[in-house]
């Protein structure tokens, strides 16, 4: 697995012994990483493929019915509006953000060992983003006039309503996306180019030219490049910090007990990070494995991820215990109710679920062992993420069902199509997914290659910056 | 000028013999030196000369412009073009427009960036030079034009000498 090897500290926090061995040189990140894309896809991923499949389909066909009858096949009814769909769209949204921490500001913190993971987060990122859009769009109610959540003269003489974060959200999201499908491409263009000049075969050199745009790897191109790449990371820094704030500005602006709090903005985020880094681990596990890159993707990359859910589960452990505590320190009956609510009445599965998973269980990494355990860190990624879905599933529906009324307080039953569209999201998620890991370099080999630990210290007599 | 029709390349292992080969040979004052690398050579950019790039002029330029395009989108939406009147806020509640100002500001100066550095490296290129299938690959080179005055054979000659294993001439 890992391979330890006395190299001098390079640049960062982490001694790069642990990461990449110093017997990998340039040419083997290019073969090894290119490898799965040339060759005929193994069993396992054909497998994983199917499946991934089978549930796209199963999703396509909710959507299908929903289309065709309307929003009543679903268990939503008043007081519980929100409960699948926002539940899965904050999910998604949030798995996204581990991707572009990653990329944007483990980039601006110059980690070096970023550059193992950042390639398949950024598509986890983009994939993740793709599937939480299309929930809002769906629960609309009527899909084909989505457009109108834009600001555009009309024939109708409306406008948006600017002042709701509903509408903040479709601005945030939108951007979001498109910035990070923007960085992403960014990063892959000089990884096209390197697949060009290995040219197996015409087609593979036209496709591959044209996605590279005719990259060269010019010291003028690079130059111009590395700003803008910088650019972006700053701007994808502030997107991570702002996009699940706008995200928790859904419930927090508004005044239903449980949602109304300023907690929710930073508290978002850091769930968001957690969430997200115990989904690339699930994904770098299985990646790793499927296509023999562990050499590249090492035990010790694993274990500095771990670190960071570990960190941002003791945040969201700590804004749990938090919030009882402003429920109990704010007098408000009705917040202090939610609270009890949550915790010992109906949907009291669904809060230890969420509590067990995202703020007992990663403790396990406290253990250096547990860490570098792969079996370990792949049921923890697991049920970090079972966990981090029923928190949104508990913050939506135990603060509506029980809101200032008791005459107006429900329960919410899902039917068999709320999980028909939440298994589809998770198709449509991994398909993509693996569509992407077949055909696209899954390393960003260019940045890898200016991180080898063979080519540290030998770079040293270069001026930096 | 015209661009020379030719140029000497010499291909290099490491990022760090490239970096004194560039430094080297411009100081013998050779102009239009490029170096061809599979990932960005720190210092490569002073070794060479190339000034800052301008892209980040045009970040800055359309980020903020964008900023205050969403802003005024917004205002001339909500309180002149059809005021309404939403719980007795002010029509100018501006505190409420900064998320969105705050998108336009990342979403125009990110495309901008976008299309400014493909710009700045005149690509798309159909037809790209490609002087070796390895610079994108574990190669590193350093490309000489010959330039008028330079003889063929004084850069071979240097190049040989900073360390290159492989030398040869080609057109640009």
């Amino acid at each position: 697995m890992s391979t330890r090897v006395d190299t001098a500290p390079a640049e960062g926090v982490f001694p790069p012994e642990d990461l990449l061995s110093r017997d990998i040189r340039m040419r083997d990140v290019t073969r090894d990483v290119v490898a799965p894309t040339e060759r005929f896809p193994n069993a396992m991923w054909w497998a994983a493929f199917l499946i991934a499949n089978g549930m796209l389909g199963v999703g396509a066909y909710t959507i299908y019915l929903l289309l065709v009858r309307g929003q009543g096949i679903f268990g939503l009814q008043i007081p519980v509006g929100w409960a699948f769909d926002i539940t899965n769209f904050v999910f998604w949204v949030g798995i996204g953000h581990a991707g572009t921490l990653i990329s944007a500001i483990l980039y601006l913190l110059r980690q070096k060992w970023r550059t193992a993971v950042n390639r398949s987060a950024e598509a986890m990122t983009i994939f993740a983003v793709m599937t939480a859009g299309i929930f809002p769009l769906l629960h609309t109610g009527r899909q084909w006039l989505g457009f109108w959540l834009m600001p555009y003269p009309n024939h109708r003489l409306l406008w948006v309503n600017f002042r709701s974060p509903l509408l903040w959200d479709v601005f945030a999201v939108s951007t979001y996306l498109t910035i990070s499908l923007l960085f992403w491409y960014t990063g892959l263009v000089p990884d096209f180019a390197t697949i060009r000049d290995r040219g197996r075969s015409l087609l593979r050199k036209k496709i591959f030219g044209a996605l590279s745009l005719g990259w060269t790897g010019s010291a003028r191109d690079w130059n111009h490049y590395e700003k803008a790449y910088l650019l972006f990371a700053g701007m994808a820094t502030a997107l991570v910090l702002s996009v699940h704030t706008v995200v928790s500005y859904d419930f927090a602006s508004s005044i239903i007990p449980g949602w109304h709090t300023t907690l929710f903005p930073p508290y978002f985020v850091a769930r968001a990070i957690f969430s997200g880094f115990a989904m690339v681990v699930t994904l770098l596990i299985i990646m790793r494995r499927m296509f023999r890159l562990e050499h590249l993707i090492t035990i010790g990359h694993l274990e500095l991820m771990n670190k960071i859910i570990l960190v941002t589960g003791l945040m969201v452990g700590f804004s749990y215990c938090t919030e009882f505590f402003i429920a109990w320190y704010s007098e408000n009956p009705f917040e202090q109710y939610v609270f009890l609510n949550r915790a010992f009445r109906p949907f009291a599965w669904a809060f230890w679920i969420m509590f067990v998973c995202n703020a007992v269980v990663p403790q396990v990494f406290f253990f250096k062992r547990m860490r570098r355990s792969l079996p370990v860190m792949f049921v923890v990624s697991i049920l970090v993420n079972v966990g981090m879905w029923f928190e949104r599933f508990n913050i939506i529906v135990t603060s509506l069902h029980r809101d200032f009324l008791p005459s107006s307080w429900d329960t919410f039953i899902p039917t068999i199509y709320d999980f028909g569209w939440t298994i589809g999201a998770f198709g449509l998620f991994f398909t993509l997914f693996l569509l992407f890991v077949r055909f696209f370099p899954v390393i960003a080999m260019a940045e890898m290659k200016a991180g080898l630990p063979n080519l540290a210290g030998k770079g040293k007599a270069a001026q930096h910056g | 000028m015209a661009k020379p029709s030719a140029a000497v390349i010499g291909l290099f292992d490491t990022p760090d013999s490239i970096l004194h080969a560039a430094a080297a040979a411009r100081t013998k004052g050779w102009r239009g030196l490029d170096a061809v690398t599979p990932f960005p050579v720190h210092g490569m950019e002073h070794a060479l000369g190339l000034g800052m790039s301008w892209v980040p002029y045009v970040t800055l330029g359309m980020g903020l412009l964008g900023g205050l395009a969403g802003m005024v989108l917004q205002i001339w939406t909500s309180a002149v073009d059809w005021p309404l009147n939403v719980g007795g806020k002010p029509f100018v509640s501006w505190p409420a427009f900064v998320p969105v100002m705050f998108e336009c500001a990342i979403l125009i100066g990110g495309i901008a960036t976008f299309i400014a550095m493909w710009m700045a490296c005149r690509l798309p290129k159909a037809r790209p030079r490609i002087h070796d299938e390895r610079l994108t690959d574990d190669h590193f080179a350093l490309v000489v034009p010959l330039a008028e005055g330079v003889a063929e054979m004084d850069v071979i000659e240097f190049l040989k000498g900073a360390g290159a294993h492989e030398v040869r001439r080609v057109d640009q």
